[in-house]
């Protein structure tokens, strides 16, 4: 395996605040891999805009190190991090553009930080224009621009010094639904014509499944897991795996839950082999026990279609027994969602 | 109680005093304020360039010079005034008492526009590399240029106010024509004549100031 474009070493960093120390992430070990789209996830608060302030160094860590092609970054000085920047460009969630500057002239802003000849700049930002679907709001100014427009110019600014990395902190959390989608099918699309790593922080599951690769889950300064995301969804091992890929669906099984039973209740998985609903009719067809649906969901995970569904087992112990040993006589992988998940 | 011509010509003088003490007591405020106040913003704790004990020390000398009363100030500075213009009397005698008043005071508004600034423009403008001296270049002064251009039309209008005690020390402008002949002569018209026309001044400075804030603001519409 090739050198990773980044790997994060041991990785702490402690803030002084006037109510004592606090530890905003420790001992955090990755490795991103040239040309991936890497997911790092976590509830409020858990660590994920400090981790990623210390890939660039604008916060600089307390512990560890970060590796950019090898080369360490603490042991940089000042003027060589900067140079290293410029090949990280970052985006944020709400947008940081220079509100006094029009669009061309903000994508244009990093090729005058690096020196470039203004002809050069504007033809290259002209042309990073074009791939974000811009060109005719060049002259427009941001307070003229939808939230989504906004953002398209952030990537084309972020993309202008020909960047390696591109490092996104809840790029698409101020944007509606809709328009999430469109950034995240821009950013999915630069990846794959340019080749840009893409470091995605986000809080929501959704923004992870529908365009990482890779994924590592951070809890309380600490990383729970990394892997890839459809070995995740199918398999959360931690805590937090479970409660942030389960916790939508326990969210709306919460709504739909009926009152005064209390059941026992399993999430299946269906890897896109299988559809879903042969498998829960069939399962009520041989086990002539009733199950209660509470939660169905599918969506596409890296072009595969992945689902799943909570279901409450039947109320008596003989009929849940039997749907139990349906689903692993036929291989549909299932767990069990404790009732605090619910 | 006359507008004969010899009144109008001293009011015509006096105009022309308050205007150039004024426009110069302000370059040279700025001159002096303005880098003042990118260093109270950019050494603060948690600024782009942290040097805390250079922050805490120019705070604290600013503070000094603006608590002392500017009648006093005037006549503490006047020997600096003879030393430097080489007269202690007169309009241009006071540029000097008047620009180590209002430095401190333009520093002050100067900082207070940089800190209106988002601080996520700047993370960003590091994000892509860039050094101090850009950020200061090309983020901090040219976005906060709307509000720098009402902080200035408010420390030109105080320095205008202030100018008028010039006639304290034997200086000219529109004050000092309000004093000598309002309070010393007591010829109330040829006071309120002077006063009506320092308000049309400062109406005139905070207008354009406006209007020119307005105007350079991209984030409106
Ligand atoms: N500059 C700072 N000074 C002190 N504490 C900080 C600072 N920045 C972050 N923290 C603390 O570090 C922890 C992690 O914060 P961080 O912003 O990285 O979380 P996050 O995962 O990005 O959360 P969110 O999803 O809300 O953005 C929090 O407890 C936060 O209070
Ligand atoms: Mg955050």
């Amino acid at each position: 395996m090739e050198t990773p474009i980044i790997r994060i070493q041991n990785l702490g960093k402690e803030f002084k605040t006037a109510n004592g120390p606090v530890r905003a992430l420790q001992n955090i070990n990755l490795e991103v891999s040239a040309g991936e789209i890497f997911g790092i996830i976590g509830l409020s608060g858990a660590g994920k805009s400090t981790l990623v302030r210390c890939i660039n160094y604008l916060e600089v860590p307390t512990e560890g190190d970060v590796l950019f092609e090898g080369k360490s970054m603490a042991a940089m000085s000042d003027h060589e991090r900067r140079r290293t920047r410029q090949s990280m460009g970052m985006i944020f969630q709400q947008f940081n553009l220079l509100a006094q500057r029009n669009v061309i002239r903000n994508v244009c802003f990093p090729l005058e930080l690096a020196g470039v000849p203004k002809k050069e700049a504007r033809e290259r930002a002209m042309e990073l224009l074009k791939t974000v679907g811009l060109e005719d709001r060049a002259q427009a100014y941001p307070a003229q621009l939808s939230g989504g427009q906004k953002q398209r110019v952030a990537i084309a600014r972020a993309l202008a010094t020909r960047p390696k990395v591109i490092l996104c902190d809840e790029a698409t959390s101020a944007l509606d639904p809709n328009t999430t989608k469109q950034i995240l099918e821009l950013l999915k699309d630069i990846n794959r014509k340019l080749g840009v790593t893409i470091i995605v922080i986000t809080h929501e599951m959704a923004v992870i499944e529908a365009i990482c690769d890779r994924v590592a889950i951070i809890d309380q300064s600490r990383i729970a897991e990394v892997g890839a995301v459809s070995e995740i969804f199918l398999n959360p091992r931690s805590a937090i795996g479970r409660k942030l890929i389960m916790g939508e669906a326990a969210a709306q099984a919460a709504g739909t839950a009926v009152s005064g039973e209390s059941g026992r209740s399993i999430r299946i998985i269906f890897d896109g082999r299988e559809s879903a609903e042969p498998v829960i009719s069939n399962m009520v067809l041989a086990c002539r026990a009733p199950v209660n649906i509470m939660y169905a969901a599918t969506r596409d995970i890296q072009g595969k279609a992945m689902g799943q569904m909570v279901v409450q087992l039947p109320p008596d112990r003989e009929g849940a027994r039997r749907v139990i040993e349906y689903l692993e006589s036929i291989r549909v992988p299932y767990e069990e969602v404790n009732g605090d998940e619910v | 109680m006359k507008f004969d011509a010899v009144t109008v010509n001293m009011l015509k003088t006096g105009i022309w005093e308050s205007f150039y003490m004024t426009a110069l007591s302000s370059l040279f405020a700025y001159l002096i304020g303005l880098p003042l106040g990118i260093i109270l913003v950019v050494t603060d704790e948690g600024g782009i360039r942290p040097i805390p004990w250079l922050q805490k020390i120019l705070g604290v000398a600013i503070n000094l010079l603006r608590s002392v009363p500017f009648l006093i100030l005037l006549f503490i500075a006047l020997p600096l005034s003879k030393i430097v213009i080489g007269t202690r009397i007169g309009s241009p005698a006071i540029i000097i008492p008047l620009t180590i008043a209002a430095a401190p005071y333009v520093a002050r508004v100067v900082e207070s526009s940089f800190r209106e600034l988002d601080a996520g423009v700047i993370e960003a403008a590091q994000s892509m590399g860039a050094s101090t001296w850009q950020i200061i270049w090309k983020v901090l002064l040219p976005e906060s240029r709307p509000s720098l251009l009402l902080g200035a039309a408010l420390a030109v209008t105080t320095i205008l106010s202030y100018s008028a005690m010039a006639g304290f020390t034997g200086g000219g402008g529109l004050g000092a024509i309000a004093i000598n002949y309002g309070y010393y002569r007591y010829e109330p018209f040829l006071m309120w004549v002077s006063v009506v026309l320092l308000v049309v001044m400062v109406q005139i400075i905070q207008e354009a100031g406006n209007r020119l804030s307005r105007k350079s603001d991209k984030r409106i519409r």
